[in-house]
């Protein structure tokens, strides 16, 4: 168990690292340096004004001091300013990222509830019709796009009927229709995995076992088939977060939301790079973070687990 | 043609009373149109242990789950089964699940995965009581100490710690008798026993089947023991139902069949089934010859905790054109012993000498042509061929890979083969799926001769196929062995086809090799205690009485 | 189907058994395949040869038609220049198409290399490619396309550059999977023991026994590709504007949504409806290449 645990915290440590070389390599290979890029939409600017600049965003340093400097920054949670605005990027960050967190943490509760719904449904229906359409509703939210479906309902609640307006006002619509948007989209693989861990579930013996002892088909599900299927699905619920932020992006925009999409496009679009950089690195985070969380919370699900460890990784391929 | 019970005398031993469940007329369709069970009359009297003895596709297990109404969706099913007063076969789902469990159970066939990976030992076994209430509840400590009770009935020790022990902490021998006590906690009338021991050892399987035996006496189950071995359904049963293709070929007792058969297919499963007619095979070479392959001193140890010698300081050799078979239970270290022989693992310590030649430390291309001379026949013919290719690309391949011959030579090679394995050249374009099991390990045996193998290692190369697949088999191996003066390396679990073909024998138990010598020694005169044991496991001693007293 | 081979040597043996026989491809499987198969080619048509599926111009509107809801001859409305937006639609096609294609060509063969490298190459280099492909996963796929746009020339290949690296990481898993899955078989270590070598075999007995899932994957993908063009199109971030492109084509509608709802919601279908229809051709994959 300890070791499991070490092992875990340890691989999201070196992940968290390497994505933090790796941008940090990425923007070394960017035609010059973040300052002149920055800067060399405004022709007004003269080279003095530049290296000025880059004094001040360190920019000017050996490229491994650089690396250090933001390495070290990290621990203290500071992870450099923005070229826009000169502001901190974690205060530029963490300004806006409230409502974002609600409209993902409340999207993903309801993408839950509907894949559970469809699995539930899909299951345990004796219609053979309810089940075929159930079974091809996650195939079609996942084919369904973000913005096109908040624009459809947009234009159906807000202009033909009037009962939501355009911009966000608090009303419970104006919340609701966003993150219904959002779930729908990101309950699509959840319930595809869920479903296909439940099917493989019930092809195995110890199903023919639980009916031999009298159990029904209700029993069986609840008490056993979830269960069992409940690892695969987390461990799929913890990869939606990219999904998860990506939509939310893409939901703010359509809606007029304020949050973290506002911020992610303004910085792509002005190439503010230490702000994209601070972006990569926060959402690559939160989903180490995540799945970590899914690591450790694995063993309860399938005790397992725990004595797998280790043997997953393959030796050479020769003889 | 099925045969009914009622037509011919009941056996002796039970009175003749209304049967507890009869089965009448049932057939059992598949969607895709097979006829799994085509029409099939049984009845089983109260107290009383059927076996129902086929090979793989003869209806048994289906005719089996029928009773339990546990049939795929996609099976049709008609005719009746009165169990008590109701119609099995016409009750729905819900009426079902009052049936399961607390009038009818089930042991079933694979021990591993029968048990929810994810729940206690205890929650699993207690669910029985809190599936059938029977009107009154239990408290929690009711519970416990019942499920303990329980364990401790079926023989397994510490109780108290496996209640919150899960699945996959305890050995397939004990998950078994786990299944056993849920299936008898609540005392049904019938009991349906799904190839119970197929996948234990046999010493696991004879105390697994003695606590089984035990318990059906005491609670005077009647039990439908579904089997493919006929030694240990004769051993078990008080009546064989021999089944074949969708319908009952033989319904009587042990007795009246062990002494005289009457349909033609039971004669031969018997004959298969009876121990070594003919004296182990003679040797042809002298006890002088060289070896064709041997272990010296072999070591394996896999790595973390030195406890884990999978192979310990094993040695012995392998005479030229003769069979030496391997014996021993599962993780006894015979196969890891074969693996390392043909140098597919490296051994932690030993030597590894083919054909007097030290091979111990040869590199990859010395291992490939190694490989033309040593080759290995896997247990399961299923896997062991690429699905996408032909037989004949299957069985070109080391003749292409070595170089061996041009194209034309090459179809003449293939076609030879093809002979000398009795397959038919029309063969040659078919995929490995168009193919039955044992043509497939016709196949690999030819693939293994291509390149012009001297020494074959077979790892339970017959373990995946029918008793009389099995035979088959054996025989094209004793005649590749006289025609090619092949040396055989046959590692296995099944002492009855150890008998059959070994001129020597080496038990191995716990990666430690206790006994060797000729067959006939090991098997008549066995000097070690496991060995003993072993052979005592053994199932088929009603069958081996039988031969000996026709003698 | 078991064959009934005649079999000289042992005449009497039971060559017939009767164990179930795999079951042979049924025709409704066929037919499916088909069903999904067929419109996809339509699409292919539109990607290909956009005029033969429409004669009206995509580019240059007609003034006088402005705004027309469907109609027997604007199948689905013209826009705030005139222009049919079926038109629009037909000949966005390829732009679409090509830069999804793109997009998954890269994912396929990058994905390819790095999930044969952590499955047969060691422990070290299994662990190592899986490190990098974690980290792929962890920064948003979305935000990966979005920084590789903005920092090259925006385009359809540094749109389908972007999107081609986010995906690598679902290809390597599943190439990873996939391989490891088929090198435990027997007949990989049989081949070996036949005098195959590390190229032989992973050539001639891995990869195509592999080929089933990664197949479906290409497929699903082409989907999910055709969705992030899209989102980022109506983000901006695709073509420049008179070109028509899916994604754009909400986009410019979204302005219009109180007047034209044509201009957004039939667009949008015909990407919803191509998706689902990858995706069922990739299920259909699957099972025909199921070994």
């Amino acid at each position: 168990m300890g070791r499991y645990v070490a092992q875990r915290i340890g691989q999201a440590l070196l992940v968290i690292w390497l994505a933090y070389t790796v941008i940090f390599l990425a923007v070394q290979l960017l035609p010059s340096d973040p300052v002149t890029i920055f800067l060399s939409t405004d022709s007004a600017v003269d080279q003095a004004t530049i290296d000025n600049m880059k004094r001040q965003y360190g920019y000017d340093q050996p490229l491994l001091v650089q690396y250090l400097a933001q390495l070290g920054g990290l621990f203290t949670g500071d992870v450099g300013y923005s070229l826009a605005s000169g502001e901190p990027v974690a205060l530029r960050i963490s300004g806006v990222v409230g409502s974002t967190i609600a409209l993902a943490l409340s999207a993903f509760a309801t993408a839950v509830v509907l894949a559970l719904a469809v699995v539930v449904v899909a299951t345990l229906t004796r219609s053979a019709l309810l089940r075929k359409v159930v079974l091809n509703l996650p195939p079609l939210f996942a084919a369904v796009p973000v913005f096109w479906l908040g624009l459809v309902l947009l234009e159906l609640l807000s202009i033909r009927w009037g009962v939501m307006s355009l911009f966000p006002d608090g009303s419970f619509l104006s919340l609701a229709v966003p993150v219904f948007v959002l779930g729908v989209h990101v309950s699509a693989p959840i319930a595809q995995v869920l479903l296909k861990s439940i099917d493989t579930v019930y092809n195995q013996p110890f199903i023919d076992v639980l009916r031999a002892k009298g159990a029904s088909a209700s029993w069986i599900f609840f008490r056993h088939a979830l269960k069992n299927a409940g690892g695969p699905a987390m461990t799929i619920t913890g990869i939606t977060v990219g999904t998860l932020l990506a939509g939310s992006v893409i939901t703010e925009t359509v809606f007029a939301r304020s949050g973290l999409g506002a911020v992610v496009l303004q910085a792509v679009t002005t190439q503010d790079v230490p702000l994209v950089q601070g972006l990569v690195l926060l959402t690559a985070s939160v989903f180490v973070a995540v799945n970590l969380a899914v690591d450790l919370l694995y063993p309860l699900l399938d005790p397992r687990i725990l004595k797998s460890n280790g043997q997953g990784s393959p030796r050479a391929l020769a003889v | 043609m099925s045969v009914t019970t009622a037509d011919q005398a009941a056996p002796a031993a039970l009175p003749q009373t209304a049967p507890l469940l009869a089965i009448r007329g049932l057939k059992v369709e598949y969607q895709s149109g097979t006829t799994a069970v085509g029409g099939v009359d049984l009845t089983l009297q109260a107290g009383e242990i059927v076996a129902l003895v086929g090979e793989s596709g003869s209806g048994k297990t289906t005719l089996a789950r029928s009773v339990l109404g546990l049939l795929p969706a996609s099976a049709r099913i008609s005719g009746r089964i009165d169990f008590d007063g109701t119609d099995l076969a016409s009750l729905s789902e819900k009426e079902f699940c009052r049936i399961r469990g607390r009038r009818i159970g089930l042991v079933p066939q694979d021990p591993g995965a029968s048990l929810d990976p994810v729940r206690t030992i205890g929650s699993q076994v207690a669910e029985v009581f809190r599936l059938h209430r029977d009107g009154r509840r239990r408290s929690r400590l009711e519970l416990r100490a019942e499920v303990v009770r329980l364990l401790t009935l079926v023989g397994i020790d510490r109780p108290e710690e496996r209640l919150r022990q899960y699945p996959h902490e305890l050995s397939g021998g004990l998950k078994q008798r786990v299944l056993i006590a849920i299936a008898f906690s609540l005392q049904p009338q019938v009991l349906i026993a799904d190839e119970p021991t197929s996948a234990l050892d046999v010493t696991v399987q004879r105390t697994v089947l003695e606590v089984f035996d035990r318990l059906a006496k005491e609670f005077g189950t009647a039990v439908i023991f579904v089997t493919h071995d006929l030694a240990v359904a004769t051993d078990h049963a008080d009546r064989i139902v021999v089944m074949r293709g969708g319908s009952v070929r033989e319904d009587r007792g042990v007795e009246q069949v062990l002494a005289r058969p009457e349909d033609e297919y039971t004669v031969r499963l018997l004959e298969e089934a009876a121990p070594a007619r003919a004296a182990a095979p003679a040797a042809a070479a002298s006890a002088a010859g060289t070896f064709a392959l041997e272990a010296q001193g072999l070591v394996k140890v896999f790595d973390r905790g030195a406890a884990n010698r999978a192979v310990d300081a094993v040695s012995f050799g392998v005479r030229q054109g003769t069979t030496f078979s391997l014996v021993g239970e599962s993780g006894s270290g015979k196969s890891t012993t074969a693996r390392m022989l043909m140098r597919l693992l490296d051994p932690t310590e030993g030597t590894v000498l083919v054909e007097g030649r030290d091979v111990t430390g040869l590199d990859g291309r010395g291992k490939r042509e190694l490989w033309r001379t040593l080759q290995l026949v896997y247990q399961n013919p299923d896997s062991a061929l690429d699905p996408r290719l032909r037989i004949r690309d299957i069985i070109a391949e080391p003749i292409v890979n070595f170089g061996l011959s041009g194209r034309a030579g090459q179809r003449e090679r293939v076609l030879e083969l093809l002979e000398q394995v009795n397959l038919p050249a029309r063969a040659a374009s078919a995929r490995p799926m168009e193919l039955s099991g044992g043509q497939r390990q016709r196949v690999a045996i030819a693939r293994a001769l291509a390149a012009g193998a001297r020494t074959l290692v077979l790892d339970e190369a017959l373990s995946a196929l029918d008793v009389l697949t099995q035979a088959q088999i054996l025989a094209l191996l004793e005649e590749l062995q006289r025609e090619l003066g092949l040396t055989y390396l046959f590692i296995s679990h099944d002492l009855h086809v150890v008998e059959r073909i070994s001129h020597e024998v080496g038990v191995m138990r716990r990666g430690k090799l206790v006994e060797t010598g000729p067959t006939a020694g090991i098997f008549g005169n066995p000097q070690h205690e496991y060995t003993r044991l072993l052979l005592d496991s053994n199932p088929g001693h009603r069958l081996r009485s039988l031969a000996a007293s026709n003698k | 189907m078991t064959l009934h081979l005649e079999n000289p040597a042992a005449a009497s043996s039971a060559q017939t058994t009767t164990a179930p026989a795999p079951a042979r491809r049924r025709p409704s499987a066929r037919t499916g395949l088909w069903l999904t198969a067929l419109p996809l080619v339509l699409v292919l048509g539109w990607a290909l040869f956009p005029g033969l599926f429409t004669t009206a111009d995509p580019i240059a509107g007609v003034g006088a038609e402005k705004f027309l809801a469907p109609s027997a001859e604007h199948w689905f409305g013209t826009d705030h220049l005139g222009r049919d937006i079926y038109a629009r639609v037909v000949h966005g096609t390829s732009q679409t198409l090509l830069t999804a294609g793109l997009a998954v060509l890269i994912g396929l063969i990058a994905g390819t290399v790095i999930g044969l490298v952590a499955a047969t190459a060691g422990r070290v280099a299994d662990a190592a490619t899986m490190r990098l492909v974690d980290v792929l996963l962890a920064v948003p796929g979305f935000l990966i396309s979005l920084i590789v746009v903005t920092a090259f020339e925006p385009g359809p290949i540094s749109l389908g550059v972007g999107v081609g690296i986010a995906s690598i990481a679902s290809f390597a898993r599943v190439v990873r999977s996939e391989v490891l899955r088929v090198r435990n078989l027997d007949f990989v270590e049989a081949a070996f023991l036949s005098g195959g070598t590390y190229r032989s075999v992973v050539l001639r007995h891995i990869l195509p026994n592999a080929t089933g899932p990664v197949l479906s994957l290409l497929a699903v993908d082409l989907g999910a590709a055709i969705l992030a063009i899209s989102g980022l199109g109506f983000l901006g971030f695709g073509a420049p504007p008179p070109t028509p492109e899916w994604g754009l084509l909400i986009s410019e509608g979204r302005q219009y949504l109180g007047s034209a709802w044509w201009m957004t919601s039939l667009p949008g279908l015909i990407i919803v409806a191509a998706v689902v229809l990858l995706a069922a051709f990739g299920r259909q994959l699957l099972k025909i290449f199921r070994f």
